[in-house]
């Protein structure tokens, strides 16, 4: 067995890991892996070959290939070991990342770990349509992996279940390449994609969105051969008078990303119900001491410039764990109050020295809207918005010197204008 | 000319084979899909019944009595998953009470050893998540579970390591019977002589039989509706959970799989057809109420797939295996629902009988090889074992799937090993690989691929689960 030490350890090279490493790397540790499945880096950017990344982080408008380029390169430039395909099996609270190639099994024993594998698209047998299991049934990831990366067409009549990003994307995907996109249909009263993408991917190609509605059967023996769609209650339920049948030869679902925690529950890693990744503090380190997350592991975001942003945060904050120059801290909660699903960080070091930005998504949208930060009855932060929804993630900034002024958890919340 | 044609490559069907294998005989098993264990051998609860339910001197008694150590034995032979974490059925209240000392009678009957009686007090010290309003269990310590399809898999393979041949994309369309010799026609045209037929076609075991010339039994399709679990979810309970039964079946169970996943279900309702596996909106609302009776922590969020299987049910209630009284030398193997998977090698032995009976010549072989190699033996082995294995055979260095950590060995060893896999679901039944929490939304692509690799099958060409499943249409 092949047995190794890193001081920085990264599990996944896609646009967190490769900026976590890079980060790590100019922080002043020069002993970092990365370590990934596939035989080249970018991870799920590589199959985005639409545009629309880039536009806040790098101040351009790339492609998916494009801006994971853009990583790769910084990858290169340093002397990081990057593993490729190369999977991680498990990751131990004192660090040690186990992983499996074509060379056999590899131990590596690491100062620091940081967890950035991604996320995963939830399936039909988790939304439980009835119906019959026939193919053509894609997550749109993978459709879209099929596409782009091995040339191959899926189906030429389809309907899309979610209106996530992915599926809106592949909605225009499919367009273009000549199949008819019967149906976009959205489960809520609204979308969770952005808007750019309903307008762009949506509307410009004639594509109907239908809102509170859902896929309430799947049918054809062996390859899918149509669906019944109808609408839903504010309950959720199908209402039965609105159903009605829609042929088809592939359904591609776009029903909600997953972050891909197998590995961080198997290190023994206190969880967020909500956000489905790690609990962390403002380093974007998690329970475990010296185990970092970041990206869609950690919480599933909108643009992967904010991806790169938070990663560069948990490669910095990796390196001075490694310096032992991260001071353990003196935590309060951050809570969600009214209007807010969730917050990250879970927790605030409030002995930091240097600004700490919230995340958070909103419950439902919302029309003009003010966000407080509080601590008890001390404002903290504050920020007015014209517009919320759901599919857009907010921030709010503490600044540093606010920070000492904290007694108690951090409240998040809004109230309508 | 076949000594024997089986027709159908369920359980039954390849059990039949196996156990026919250890003779000196010609053999096939026709089979009108793509892969085996196709029917309700590839959806059923998976269960070894412990023989107490079934009414005392029918055949399903006789046959499960002896029936669950055969199992146990054969599994092991063929490295078929299998595990004795015994069975418990649960009362709520006075009535069902009854019906459960009842059923301990009957097993008493049936000669059942390991049962036993306990308060619903003594029954949640064994199993904490059993429902507070379970007055009385009975408990099964003999019965296990066992996955269906990984046993029909097994057999089958096992059987054509040892001779037998199996024919796929065989759906029989005709009989004709001349001069001791059937001579069955597919849909495609193709032909197969033989000495004797087996009829082990399940649900359509009654048209086979009619196309041989028998109309005497007429099978009532059922179908069960279930929902699988996350393997988060598989250590809730360790028993498997029973409702009391009914005619309809033995209600809904809560049970680990040998996997690890936790499998809810079936429903019991007559469909239209057999080849009606859809699942309802109705039918898994009914398989959520029923398995929080018992076990009110399930957690319906975490379930991964449903399906449904169809159980091929007759009117006089028992299993059919007999010469046919009309048309010499078919041996109908029909009717075969619960306890049916837990019978399987006592239904292939019970069968084999009757052929001899009827002048059939077993001669044993001397070469016959009872065991299969473990599929699964990469996963079982340590860090340092599956070290120096990949440094021997790299591929399984790769791992392909990732929620159920299968290796590009393994999808390559079960795409050349008997019976090959040749469509992405046959791999998923070989090698869990697409059967975790994604369900195939990472690895579907890289089976594909190889799958095409292998058997030289063009990736478009590459089904779901055999013809018109295809999930390319071609290249953009």
């Amino acid at each position: 067995m092949d047995i190794k030490n890193f001081d920085i350890v990264v599990v996944g090279g896609g646009p967190a890991g490769m900026a976590a490493a890079v980060a790590a790397y100019d922080s002043g540790i020069t002993s970092v892996a990365i370590i990934d499945r596939e035989p080249s880096l970018g991870g799920i950017l590589r199959q985005c070959i639409h545009n629309g990344f880039g536009l806040h982080k790098l101040g351009k408008e790339l492609t998916g290939p494009e801006y994971a380029a853009v990583y790769e390169t910084e990858v290169a430039k340093r002397s990081i070991m990057v593993y490729y395909e190369t999977m991680v099996t498990s990751v131990s609270a004192d660090k040690t990342v186990t992983a499996t190639n074509k060379n056999g099994i590899l131990k590596i024993k690491a100062k620091a770990v940081i967890l950035a594998m991604g996320c995963r698209e939830r399936s039909r047998g988790a939304l439980n349509i009835s119906g019959t299991r026939p193919a053509g049934i894609y997550s749109a990831g993978t459709a879209q992996k099929l596409m782009n990366c091995e040339g191959f067409a899926v189906g030429k009549t389809a309907v899309i279940l979610g209106s996530g990003d992915i599926g809106l994307i592949m909605a225009r995907r499919m367009s273009l390449e000549g199949a008819k996109v019967e149906a976009v249909c959205e489960l809520m009263p609204y979308s969770g994609g952005l808007t750019r993408n309903i307008v762009q991917c949506l509307e410009d190609f004639d594509i109907p969105l239908y809102l509170s509605t859902t896929v309430a059967e799947i049918h054809g023996k062996d390859r899918i051969e149509g669906v019944t769609i109808a609408k839903v209650d504010e309950n959720r339920n199908i209402i039965e008078e609105t159903k009605r049948y829609i042929p088809c030869d592939t359904l591609l679902l776009s029903v909600g990303l997953i972050p891909e925690n197998e590995l961080t529950m198997g290190a023994g890693i206190t969880m967020d119900n909500v956000t489905n990744g790690a609990v962390v503090d403002q380093y974007r380190q998690t329970e475990q001491s010296g185990i970092f997350a970041c990206g869609n592991v950690l919480q599933v975001h909108d643009l992967v410039d904010y991806v790169s942003d938070e990663a560069e945060i948990a490669g910095k904050s990796a390196a001075k764990y490694v310096k032992n120059q991260l001071e353990a801290g003196n935590t309060v909660k951050t809570v969600a109050g009214n209007g807010v699903r969730y917050v990250l960080p879970q927790k605030v070091d409030i002995k930091s020295s240097e600004d700490v930005s919230l995340f958070m998504r909103v419950t439902a949208p919302f029309g003009k809207v003010r966000f407080t930060a509080k601590s008890g009855d001390t404002l903290l932060a504050t920020a007015v918005r014209l517009k919320a929804a759901p599919g857009e993630m907010e921030k709010i900034t503490i600044k540093a010197e606010k920070l000492r002024e904290i007694t108690t958890e951090i409240t998040l919340s809004l109230e309508e204008l | 000319m076949y000594d024997v044609a089986i027709i159908g490559g369920g359980v039954i069907g390849s059990m039949l084979a196996r156990q026919l294998s250890k003779y000196s005989l010609k053999i096939c098993v026709l089979e009108k899909e793509n892969d085996i264990a196709m029917g309700a051998s590839k959806a059923n609860s998976g269960i070894v019944h412990g023989g107490f339910d079934p009414e005392p001197n029918t055949l399903k008694a006789r046959l499960n009595t002896v029936g669950v150590e055969k199992l146990f034995a054969v599994a092991k032979e063929l490295n078929a998953p299998i595990k004795r974490n015994g069975s418990i059925v649960c009362a709520f209240g006075e009535d069902e009470e009854h019906a459960i000392k009842e059923l301990y009678n009957r097993g008493i009957k049936n000669n059942i050893p390991g049962m036993e009686l306990l308060s619903g007090d003594e029954a949640r010290k064994l199993e904490p998540a059993l429902s507070d309003k379970v007055t009385l269990v009975l408990r099964a310590t003999n019965a296990g579970i066992i996955c269906p399809y990984e046993l029909t898999i097994a057999a089958m393979g096992n059987a054509m390591d040892n001779g037998a041949e199996l024919i796929r994309c065989f759906k029989v369309e005709t009989i004709e019977k001349a001069d001791d010799c059937f001579t069955i026609t597919s849909q495609k045209g193709k032909t197969v002589k033989a000495k004797y037929i087996a009829n082990c076609a399940g649900a359509y075991s009654d048209e086979i039989s009619a196309l041989a010339g028998d109309n005497s039994f007429k099978i009532i399709p059922r179908a069960g509706e279930y929902m699988l679990l996350d393997k988060a979810a598989g250590s809730l309970v360790s028993h498997t959970i029973f409702q009391v039964p009914s005619k309809e079946g033995k209600g809904i169970l809560v049970s680990p799989t040998v996997d690890g996943n936790l499998l809810t279900g079936p429903t019991a309702g007559v469909v239209n057809s057999p080849s009606n596996t859809e699942t309802t909106a109705q039918g898994l609302k009914i398989v959520e109420r029923l398995a929080k009776k018992s076990v009110p922590s399930v957690n319906f969020r975490q379930v991964i797939t449903s399906f449904s299987g169809v159980r091929s049910s007759e009117k006089n209630g028992d299993f059919i295996i007999k010469m046919s009284d009309v048309t010499k030398n078919l041996l109908n193997v029909a009717a075969i629902d619960s306890p049916g998977l837990t019978c399987s090698v006592a239904i292939a032995d019970y069968a084999i009988e009757a052929l001899e009976k009827s002048g059939l010549k077993l001669t044993p072989k001397a070469n016959y090889n009872p065991n299969r190699p473990d599929p699964h033996h990469f996963r079982k082995m340590t860090d340092d074992e599956k070290d120096a294995f990949i440094k021997k055979n790299p591929d399984y260095g790769r791992i392909i799937c990732r929620c159920e950590g299968v290796s590009e060995g393994e999808i390559r060893a079960a795409v050349t090993t008997n019976p090959k896999a040749l469509d992405i679901d046959s791999v998923k039944r070989r090698t869990r690989s697409g059967m975790g929490r994604c369900q195939g939304g990472f690895c579907m692509p890289y089976v594909m691929q190889i799958i095409s690799e292998e058997t030289g099958i063009p990736m478009e060409e590459i089904t779901k689960k055999g013809e018109g499943s295809n999930q390319l249409i071609g290249r953009i």
